[in-house]
């Protein structure tokens, strides 16, 4: 395990698998960590696998008093890549929407955005509904920290946000299918990303096996 | 032009710092908490701006207290003397100014809030109607434009050239601590955000904005904060909400447009209004009406609370 630093937050990079060629990320979702143990879902990458705790979970720092939004993680996996180079992600639930978000922002670096099912996939939803100040359990001191889990839970996704960063993807990116989706769960912005043109829909293995032979 | 690196104290006409100086734990942030006027006095809540502090506050607060109000203030976190926290976001500010209010009164108050202050009160007064009677809103109305005709893949271009700064900076943030310099230097500096402020008020801002270290004067605010950004929200979210408010809102618009500001006129959000408002909008004035008219200001809010 290596620490990143990204501004004031030491982030866990967990090497799980060391090769040679373009790192496969491995983002967990809202409230888990990243995994000891290598799943044998990922037995056909020939290339390093690594694994990253987002702020607020597994070893990463937890920051006092929140304040967490989906750019700020997504700024995690940017201090990631800078370590890496380039690299393609997996991102489950919070990690897939974290995946598309990078995938977006660093069409240069990403190669390929495998985005899967997991906790904290649908967020917020597309607009904000009523107001509350959300109550968090001072003696919990996490990780995952406690107000990861309910500003994350509650992050607004809006279609056609999620599909700017789609679309800078596949319009910037040298590369043919720079987003695939292996999510059951079609939460609006997933669904507003399977809809544009160029985004693949397939299963994992088929993903790992496409993005494993770039 | 005299070095004024020594200098302790600049006075500007009208201030007055806060008489009471407290401190707020918000869930492990330390938030810096002021007061002008009697302590046993009615309160009335004032918020203040993105990249300004409660010290923005020092002339046009005094104003109120001396007509019998206890003004209470506070820095968000990472700017004035409030804690330089690890994360920043709308939720946590709006979270930071209930652990203010809660240290403060359970009484509903009147609040006065500008520019992002606003914003963060329209959120937190809909949560939390039973706190709050009054809500004044200085140049916080956002206002629904139009997006500039570009074509998409053009959109896509500005938006991936934004993130990609935000990134960098992101990726220096670390290191980075703000540029030294005389009182004189950094207020000029200032004078780029706040051009229509004069430069003895912004010479006295820095005196109380900024501390004076071995090598001059830096400015309090976490370099780690960066002006302006991409995300999710809309402003015209915040205002289709307002016509919902328990609180009768004065909205207070500078009518010179300004980078800082909506660039908002009254008939943009007239229609919005709930029940008992009005919107009041300051020819000649910029984003910081209350600094540029403190008095004009004051008068008209203390109309509004009587």
């Amino acid at each position: 395990m290596v620490f990143l630093t990204h501004a004031k937050v030491r982030l866990a990079l967990h090497e799980l698998q060391s090769g040679l060629g373009v790192s496969l990320l491995l983002l967990h979702g809202l409230g888990e960590r990243s995994p000891d143990v290598l799943p044998d879902w990922f037995d056909a990458w020939r290339g390093p696998i690594a694994a990253l705790d987002f702020t607020g979970h597994g070893a990463s720092t937890v920051p006092r008093g929140g304040g967490y939004s989906a750019e700020i993680l997504m700024g995690d996996v940017d201090a990631a890549l800078q370590h890496l180079g380039e690299a393609t992600l997996f991102g489950r639930g919070l990690g897939a929407y974290i995946a598309l978000l990078a995938a977006g922002a660093r069409p240069d670096a990403v190669k390929g955005a495998i985005l899967a099912d997991g906790p904290g996939l649908a967020g917020g939803g597309s607009r904000p509904g009523s107001p509350t100040i959300a109550a968090v359990d001072p003696t919990e001191a996490g990780p995952p920290d406690p107000f990861a889990l309910v500003e994350m839970a509650r992050d607004l996704r809006p279609p056609d946000y999620a599909t700017a960063f789609a679309r800078q993807a596949l319009h910037l990116a040298a590369l043919e299918r720079p987003i695939t989706v292996c999510a059951r769960e079609r939460p609006e912005w997933l669904q507003a990303v399977i809809d544009e043109p160029g985004v693949e829909v397939m299963t994992l293995d088929e993903a790992i096996a496409y993005y494993t032979q770039i | 032009m005299a070095d004024t690196l020594t200098e302790e104290a600049v006075e500007y006409p009208g201030a007055k710092r806060p008489e009471r100086v407290r401190r707020v734990d918000s869930h492990g942030v330390g938030i810096n908490v002021v007061e002008w006027g009697r302590a046993d006095a009615p309160v009335v809540l004032l918020a203040h701006g993105g990249f300004d502090f409660a010290g923005t506050f020092d002339v046009f607060a005094p104003l109120l207290a001396k007509e019998g109000w206890r003004v209470v203030s506070w820095d968000h976190r990472g700017h004035g003397d409030s804690e330089h926290a690890e994360l920043y976001s709308w939720d946590a500010d709006v979270r930071d100014a209930l652990s203010v209010i809660r240290s403060t009164t359970d009484e509903p108050m009147p609040v006065v809030a500008h520019s992002k202050g606003g914003g963060i009160l329209t959120q937190l007064i809909e949560a939390q109607p039973h706190r709050f009677t009054r809500f004044v809103n200085i140049d916080g109305l956002p206002a629904h434009r139009p997006r500039p005709d570009v074509a998409d893949h053009e959109r896509t271009r500005l938006l991936n050239s934004e993130i990609t700064n935000w990134l960098a900076h992101r990726r220096a943030a670390a290191g980075l601590v703000r540029k030294p310099g005389t009182i004189d230097e950094l207020a000029r500096r200032r004078a780029r955000m706040n051009p229509r402020l004069s430069l003895e008020w912004l010479r006295y801002l820095v005196t109380v904005g900024a501390r004076r270290d071995d090598d001059g004067w830096r400015w309090k605010i976490d370099p780690a904060l960066r002006f302006g950004g991409f995300g999710p929200w809309r402003g015209d979210w915040n205002l289709q909400r307002f016509g919902g408010l328990a609180a009768p809102v004065l909205g207070i618009l500078g009518m010179e447009p300004e980078e800082m500001g909506w660039g908002t006129r009254p008939e943009d959000v007239i229609p919005y209004m709930p029940p008992g408002s009005k919107v009041v909008g300051f020819e000649d004035t910029g984003h910081f009406v209350h600094i540029e008219k403190p008095r004009e200001v004051a008068a008209l809010v203390l109309d509004f609370l009587a």
